[in-house]
């Protein structure tokens, strides 16, 4: 007996929801609406899909966002017209800026409305398009399922990035029911993103790379999404070449390993921006030659043949040229290497690395990461290496921006991928706690630590309710300094410390603040309660615990490249520059 | 340096609001632009001139890949091919300026499309530049309204723009 395989037959709210099972999706993060009634009611129906109810959207959409950078998969927000959906907006920037893959639902205004200032209308199609992969809108029911699978696989392939699906109100309805199925492929004639690189340029990148006598491999956040830790770790190991990450890039290259030499750019090493300068061949995997690396792009890296991997060809010679570009997927390209070089074998002359290598021993030497070390004031480094100590080495850290921000990148020593977690392309403040929540909830077992500052950490603050709810235990480590530390830190240095609305007067009592959450509040004050504040933090599993540090509000973060300035040219101290 | 670049998208509502979108947020020139659907219902192709250094171009290019709809993109004037561009005139015409109107507009070979008492309206088509050159030439008559389509191009040759 044939028996002909039936469709269910499912409403589009219902659809919806089981769309996103289909896709593999655990949690869903929003907050309802009248646009998006439907699609709650439907996912009240079932449990697969579970819902997580934050307090303001922009916090679904930054932990749908910590998820993905942990996970590698896309998140999923859920938020309704209007105001849901443009309290989003910052959310997917964020993303955005990032390559970060995630599907952001937003419900619309019954599509005969449309166009008519409708209660809670907003064009979000027009809002998102700049700050989005792409965008669509659902305008027959039916539609639902093969545009949650083009959705999922725009936002996850090639250079990810987010996707809004616009759903206005009358595609949802519970009466109308349509059969289900959901798509096992996409294919767009428009779209065909993956790509393994072409054979001749590797060869060709090969070849200089080896002809090197002062190479540095500097990779960014494509070698995590890429997921080609291991292949870059592999490749750098066999050719000895000293090793930078970018901000974003943090844990690509485990940190402690000595061929690391520290983040490069704005707040970079001494040794790495050193090393950039000077070196003959930049090997640039999965990074973009951002502003914030390549400090004046006329004076960047003189005397360097640029080697470029990047998937997305418009991020190769947009702000430096490169001389061999290969567009492609940095996993596939980086294997080719490492069979290229067990093929043929090759190695970069031993006499001009050593040199090449003794020569960046003596700048890490002279200025490697260092602070002034004090027993009577907290220093933020210091608290970060504390942390870094108390947790192996082994948390997801996510950030807020500012100083303390760029103490995390310079101080937590990342061995691995998709555990740094921050906000660095569009330097949203507000990222840091609810991504440790996205990251909390899938990983309930991992330490998630977010470090942060009285000023990025009140503009969630109210995400601690959502914790409450759902219980997670995240470490928030906050580094109180009573300034917006970064824009004090301009302000000292380029407009004679005037600090223009840059001191935060009047802040909560930050230990009662978490205690009337229902989390545990601990207050820091004195190097040497710090390290009993810790143990007992990271002793708390079950609970939020927030540490509200008191630091040195006169520390400024260095090394700190001089604007206008080539790659070396640096800040070092309050006293000392290059 | 002016280029003419030619855009197959998928013929869809918003996909032309990305292409000028783009050109808006990362800054670059529109001289003009023109949009229309192709013998394929479900693509549209569109035109449009730009300036910029070849770095500028290169992004332009590249960019307008990135955009989901678009299928194909190809930089025209990189090579020999052909644009044209359609401009209605509409001029005051009286006495001796009619027949001065007149006999520009065959040198031009333009064509006077509506007649009034006042006024003569011409097409004429061509290259920006002839249009250009018309419109000066015409620097003594009184002009009422111009409008232009904005350039179309084309390649010469076998090599054809297709998805």
């Amino acid at each position: 007996m044939n028996q002909k395989h039936q469709p269910e037959l499912l409403s589009g709210g219902a659809m919806l929801i089981r769309a996103l099972r289909d896709e593999g999706v655990e949690y869903v993060y929003g907050y309802p609406g009248g646009a998006v009634l439907h699609i709650y009611d439907a996912l009240f129906q079932q449990s697969e899909v579970k819902h997580v109810l934050v307090r303001h959207e922009q916090a679904a959409t930054h932990m749908a966002d910590a998820y993905a950078r942990a996970s590698g998969r896309a998140g999923v927000v859920l938020v309704t017209s209007g105001p849901g959906a443009t309290n989003a907006v910052t959310g997917i920037a964020t993303a955005y800026m990032d390559s970060i893959p995630m599907v952001v639902i937003c419900g619309q205004v019954m599509s005969h409305l449309i166009g008519d200032d409708a209660f809670q209308e907003t064009d979000m199609l027009g809002i998102s398009r700049p700050i989005v992969k792409h965008n669509m809108s659902v305008r027959r029911p039916e539609d639902i399922p093969a545009i949650i699978k083009k959705a999922f696989y725009i936002a996850q392939s090639g250079r990810p990035g987010p996707v809004v699906v616009d759903i206005p109100k009358d595609m949802t309805m519970p009466n109308q029911k349509f059969p289900y199925e959901y798509p096992t492929e996409v294919k767009l004639r428009s779209y065909n993103p993956n790509s393994k690189g072409h054979p001749g340029q590797i060869k060709r990148a090969l070849a200089t790379l080896l002809a090197a006598k002062r190479p540095v491999l500097y990779s960014g956040g494509g070698v995590i999404l890429g997921k080609a830790s291991e292949e870059l770790t592999a490749l750098a190991k066999r050719l000895n070449v000293p090793v930078t990450n970018t901000l974003m890039g943090l844990g690509a290259y485990p940190a402690t390993d000595s061929q690391f030499i520290g983040m490069l750019g704005m707040h970079g090493t001494y040794e790495a921006n050193q090393a950039m300068h000077h070196a003959d061949v930049i090997f640039a995997v999965g990074a973009r030659f951002d502003d914030r690396v390549t400090n004046a792009t006329k004076k960047f890296c003189p005397n360097a043949t640029i080697i470029h991997i990047d998937i997305d060809p418009a991020s190769i010679s947009k702000t430096i040229s490169a001389h061999i570009p290969i567009v492609g997927l940095v996993k596939p390209v980086l294997q080719e290497m490492l069979n290229l070089l067990d093929k043929q074998g090759g190695a970069i002359d031993a006499a001009a690395l050593g040199q090449w290598w003794q020569q960046i021993n003596q700048w890490r030497d002279v200025h490697g990461a260092r602070y002034e070390e004090r027993r009577d004031v907290l220093k933020p480094q210091a608290v970060i290496e504390a942390v870094w100590r108390h947790t192996k080495g082994d948390a997801y850290v996510t950030s807020d921006v500012g100083q303390h921000q760029m103490f995390a990148a310079q101080y937590y020593k990342f061995d691995k991928p998709n555990r740094w977690i921050n906000s660095g392309g569009l330097g949203t403040m507000g990222f840091g706690l609810p991504a440790a929540m996205g990251v909390k909830l899938h990983y309930p077992d991992a330490e998630v630590v977010c470090v942060t500052g009285e000023g990025s950490i009140q503009m969630n603050i109210q995400e601690l309710s959502t914790c409450k709810q759902y219980g997670l235990g995240v470490k928030i480590i906050n580094l109180n300094n009573g300034y917006l530390g970064m824009v004090k830190q301009w302000q000292d240095m380029n407009y004679d410390s005037r600090y223009s609305s840059s001191y935060m007067d009047s802040l909560p009592d930050f230990v009662k603040l978490a205690e009337a959450y229902g989390h545990v509040g601990i207050r820091v004050t004195h190097p040497d309660e710090l390290d009993a504040a810790l143990e007992r933090a990271f002793a708390i599993k079950d609970k939020l615990v927030f540490l509200d540090i008191h630091v040195d509000p006169k520390e400024h973060v260095y090394p700190m490249q001089v604007p206008g300035g080539a790659m070396n040219e640096m800040f070092l101290s309050k006293t000392e520059r290059t | 340096m002016r280029h003419i670049i030619a855009v197959l998208l998928e013929n869809e509502s918003g996909a032309l609001a990305r292409v000028v979108g783009l050109f808006a947020q990362r800054g670059y020139n529109i001289d003009s632009l023109t949009v229309a659907q192709t013998e394929d219902p479900t693509l549209s192709r569109l035109t449009l001139v730009t300036r910029g250094d070849d770095q500028v171009i290169e992004q332009i290019t590249k960019q307008l890949h990135k955009l989901i709809e678009v299928v194909k993109v190809s930089d025209i004037s990189e090579s020999a091919h052909i644009e044209r561009e359609l401009m209605m005139v509409k001029v005051k015409a009286l006495g001796e300026q009619r027949e001065e109107v007149k006999r520009n507009a065959d040198i031009f070979r333009g064509q006077i499309i509506d007649v009034s008492p006042t006024t003569y309206t011409i097409q004429i088509v061509g290259t920006s530049e002839k249009l250009e050159a018309f419109l000066e030439a015409l620097s003594g008559t009184q002009i009422l309204e111009t409008v232009r389509t904005g350039v179309s191009g084309i390649s010469r040759g076998e090599k054809s723009l297709t998805a």
